[in-house]
């Protein structure tokens, strides 16, 4: 556990007569020392301007209505409730964890199912099963909007969280499947083969073996699902029209278009549509990283 | 029964099948899934897509609908002005928005990879925006910008600019206004994905070129600009293709105004579509649109020679 710090700190060379010259030549700089103003100088000028937008909606939920004061002081919470209660707000925030966990659920499952398959065998319409899902990539969501539509009229799910499940799914399945057949990839084969060897059938031996290996890169790609989910708002926008079956986004839209903007339950609103994500990504920002290094996996 | 069976086959030995391993119909059954969601939900409606192209479907004037021929794609490249200008729009949205994205993302990677102390809580903080991206973005630069309450009061207080104006409504700002607003969530995006592939480089890389005496410049050059060519590559189209399609941030943003400054191609679209139930026009500019990215993302492909390199 010496780190490169310990090597650089050697004391101040005491010339022994006779020793050999060890004056410190040219240190041994890895690109992962900077002087430490590089990174402390722009990294506090990002954050500037990563944290002030934080601090203004904040400002606007805690501040009274016609304040200008730049400091949330007094403060209240009259914003919070008002989004809460009278804006239908507790009704989208469950629908949206609703879609949200069912999205991740369905698009971890599938795209874990679909991802080994490819990762795994060699058959016959794997290149042109590849190419679709990169081809799915070009295709403008929002712009499939009409024919979703009709589709999920057709199979009467227009105004059940069902359909936005679905089309969220199946926009996040492509991606999903691509990273998790890398990250299978990863995993040396011979571990499964072995398991085999021991008498696991196939299936035992991907959950012994391969699937701790995937975790960082499992709740990477749920992680995704569920904040896309979350975020996203078109379909939400389409597909449900019923008040009491809409999402957090549609909400935060419906109080940006209203005639006379609440700016107070503008922010309010916005920082519940916050919360949650920023929480789940706060915990799994380790995994996130780690989820999308490729050599997550000691062989 | 069974017997008979049994008899008429002898059984295999069971451990040679299992070794030899690969079940001819499991590949397809876990594809099944996933294949079924997309050719449902993906293929069948760019389909319609296309035939809808062809024809002049409008809901609310049925009796001019019916097959049209190229009539709408003529249409859009002879006599549609709006077409050519929310065309050039996006091409100039993508290419500036993509370009900073990976400027700063990539230097907001090489920061954030350095050990330093409050790293993790350093990098929490810089990648969060990345999570309350949509329309939450657009809510929070709307209050930013607010002509009574937002940051152009403070600073009009202060002594620069004047009250009372509003970014977004002025021709002349709106597009660095909504540029920055769109940065402030996409350079983490760009900066989470280099920093995912910037953690696989070997620290023995780094250790031969100090012994070969190569300056930190010329290790970035040689060794991680290499390194991060395809998560690069990747990302930059991904973003782009991204950057092209997304209508949630300047529709709820700008709406895609002043006087139609902001308005993409999608966005475009999306007004023919839902608004004025055009659709047929509506699914002919979709197709252009495809068939654009489409183009641009293979000769992109081809020029970076991506995945060319390794394995």
């Amino acid at each position: 556990m010496i780190t490169k710090e310990a090597t650089e700190v050697t004391p101040v060379p005491v010339r022994v007569p006779g020793a050999p010259d060890r004056r410190p030549t040219r240190h041994r700089r890895a690109w992962d020392e900077a002087p430490r103003w590089q990174i402390y100088l722009p990294l506090g000028i990002y954050l500037v301007f990563t944290l002030v937008p934080f601090y203004w909606i904040l400002l606007f939920a805690l501040r009274p209505a016609g304040s200008t004061s730049l400091v949330p002081w007094p403060m209240t919470f009259e914003h919070f409730e008002k989004v809460w209660n009278e804006r239908d707000f507790a009704v989208y925030f469950q629908n949206s964890v609703i879609t949200g966990v069912a999205t991740l659920l369905l698009t971890t499952g599938v795209a874990l199912a679909g991802g080994y398959a490819l990762a795994r065998f060699d058959f016959r319409i794997k290149r042109g099963f590849m190419l679709a899902l990169l081809c799915t990539q070009f295709v403008p969501g929002a712009l499939l909007l009409v024919p979703l539509f009709q589709i999920f009229a057709e199979l009467k799910m227009i105004n059940s969280l069902g359909s936005v499940i679905i089309a969220e799914t199946v926009f996040q399945l492509p991606l999903s499947m691509i990273l998790i057949s890398g990250f299978i990839r990863n995993v040396p084969y011979s571990l499964e083969e072995a398991a085999w060897v021991d008498g696991c059938n196939r299936l035992t031996a991907f959950r012994i073996v391969v699937l701790p290996l995937l975790r960082p890169g499992l709740i990477a790609v749920g992680s995704f699902a569920f904040v896309h989910a979350w975020n996203h708002f078109l379909f939400a926008l389409m597909f449900l029209s019923d008040q009491t079956k809409q999402t957090i986004p549609v909400g935060l839209n419906t109080l940006m278009s209203a005639d006379s903007v609440d700016l107070g339950a503008l922010a309010a609103g916005g920082i519940i549509a916050a919360v949650p994500v920023v929480i789940v990504f706060a915990f799994i920002q380790k995994w996130l990283i780690t989820g999308f290094s490729a050599g997550a996996v000691k062989g | 029964m069974a017997q008979a069976a049994a008899v008429a086959k002898p059984p295999a030995p069971p451990r040679r099948r299992r070794a030899s391993a690969t079940p001819r119909r499991l590949p397809y059954l876990l594809i099944a899934p996933a294949a079924l969601l997309m050719l449902g939900f993906i293929a069948y409606p760019v389909i319609s897509v296309f035939y809808y192209s062809l024809q002049n479907y409008n809901p609310t004037k049925p009796w001019r609908n019916g097959f049209a021929g190229f009539d709408n794609f003529v249409h859009a490249f002879t006599d549609d002005p709006q077409f050519w200008d929310t065309l050039t729009f996006s091409a100039k949205w993508v290419f500036v928005e993509v370009g900073l994205q990976l400027l700063f993302g990539l230097a907001l990677a090489l920061i954030v990879n350095q050990t330093f102390v409050g790293r993790s809580l350093g990098r929490a903080l810089v990648f969060s925006p990345w999570a309350v991206s949509g329309v939450l973005t657009s809510a929070i630069w709307v209050l930013l910008y607010n002509s009574q309450t937002g940051i152009t009061r403070y600073l009009a207080d202060a002594g620069i600019g004047e009250y009372g104006t509003s970014w977004l409504s002025d021709t002349s700002t709106v597009f660095p206004a909504a540029i920055v607003a769109d940065l402030w969530r996409g350079v983490p995006f760009f900066a989470i994905l280099i920093l995912a592939d910037l953690q696989s480089v070997s620290k023995d890389l780094y250790e031969a070129a100090e012994v070969d005496g190569a300056s930190r410049i010329k290790q970035f050059w040689h060794i991680t600009l290499p390194h991060l060519k395809d998560a690069i590559v990747l990302s930059t189209l991904l973003r782009a293709v991204w950057e092209f399609n997304n209508v949630d941030l300047l529709y709820t943003l700008t709406g895609g105004g002043p006087a139609g400054e902001t308005t993409t191609l999608p966005l475009y679209i999306a007004n023919t579509s839902v608004d004025a139930h055009n659709f047929g026009y509506a699914s002919a500019l979709t197709t252009v649109a495809f068939v654009i990215l489409l183009f641009c993302s293979m000769v992109y492909l081809r020029l970076s020679k991506f995945g060319g390199g390794d394995k």
